[in-house]
């Protein structure tokens, strides 16, 4: 009996990442999505892993200082 | 002579150019540095660091290449040869959850019953949880997480910054994503004690 036989949701978590990051193959997305298709208790979990990637990536984002924009700019070598 | 002098008007525009295109940069540089750092300080520093050795080693990149990643090569080697990553958490003490942990903990959380909108549930984390969580979060696994994830880097341009294989690119993000969750799942945990 393979691990997806035995437990498809344990199988389809460790499908999500990969499944996500787009690397998969062919099959296996076919299958990760077949589970998908019949499993809410699985779905709520991709969608929030990918709610999660986009809200990480929105609140670690700190605008660059102004001041370290003009430092910046002063570091170029002026022109002879 | 005259060739001596357009020579040195190419090469001086192309100098010019370069330095625009690595400023017009500095906003998605700042943005990785900022957490391959310790704190704003550093990143600062980094980052001032970075672009005074780019404008002098101007002539050591290739046009038409990823300049966005050659800049991130000199600032995570200069972040190694400084000693500026972060000690804490040793990799053997990182933990990591499986994948779902970090939902069910968030769902048993709110009562027991299925949140309605998974959108919604990650809005229970802070800034705050965020920022610390990642900071804990070892540097082999953060450095991964912050190019991927945040500064939107490709795995061939991670591997190529970091000088690592891109199969050990996959495994430390996919490990470092679940350790990032884990140290939120605890943070939330906190909260509510």
């Amino acid at each position: 009996m393979t691990d997806a036989a035995k437990d498809p949701c344990a199988h389809c978590e460790e499908m999500m990442q990969p499944y996500l990051d787009h690397i998969l193959t062919e099959a296996e997305v076919v299958e990760a999505e077949a589970h998908l298709d019949e499993c809410d208790w699985c779905r709520r979990r991709y969608r929030f892993e990918e709610s999660l990637r986009v809200y990480v990536r929105q609140v670690v984002t700190e605008p660059m200082p102004a001041a370290l924009k003009q430092k910046l700019a002063a570091l170029r070598i002026p022109l002879n | 002579m005259a060739e001596d002098a357009t020579r040195i008007a190419t090469e001086a525009r192309d100098r010019v150019r370069f330095e625009e295109e690595a400023l017009a940069l500095a906003d998605q540089v700042y943005r990785v540095a900022r957490h391959l750092s310790n704190s704003r300080e550093d990143a600062e520093e980094l980052v001032q660091e970075t672009y005074a050795r780019a404008f002098r080693s101007w002539r050591s990149y290739t046009p038409g290449t990823n300049l966005r990643a050659w800049l991130l090569r000199i600032l995570t080697n200069l972040n190694i040869d400084r000693g500026r990553r972060s000690q804490r958490a040793p990799q053997t003490q990182a933990l990591e959850a499986n994948d779902y942990y970090l939902y069910d903990k968030l769902a048993a959380d709110s009562g027991g019953g299925q949140p309605a909108d998974e959108e919604r549930v990650v809005e229970r984390l802070s800034q705050d949880d965020i920022v610390s969580a990642l900071a804990t979060v070892p540097h082999d696994f953060r450095d991964v997480i912050v190019l991927v994830d945040i500064g939107d880097f490709s795995y061939q341009d991670a591997a190529q910054i970091l000088d690592i294989p891109i199969g050990t690119v996959m495994s430390r993000l996919h490990r470092g994503r679940r350790i990032l969750k884990r140290e939120l799942a605890d943070s939330v945990l906190e909260d509510v004690t």
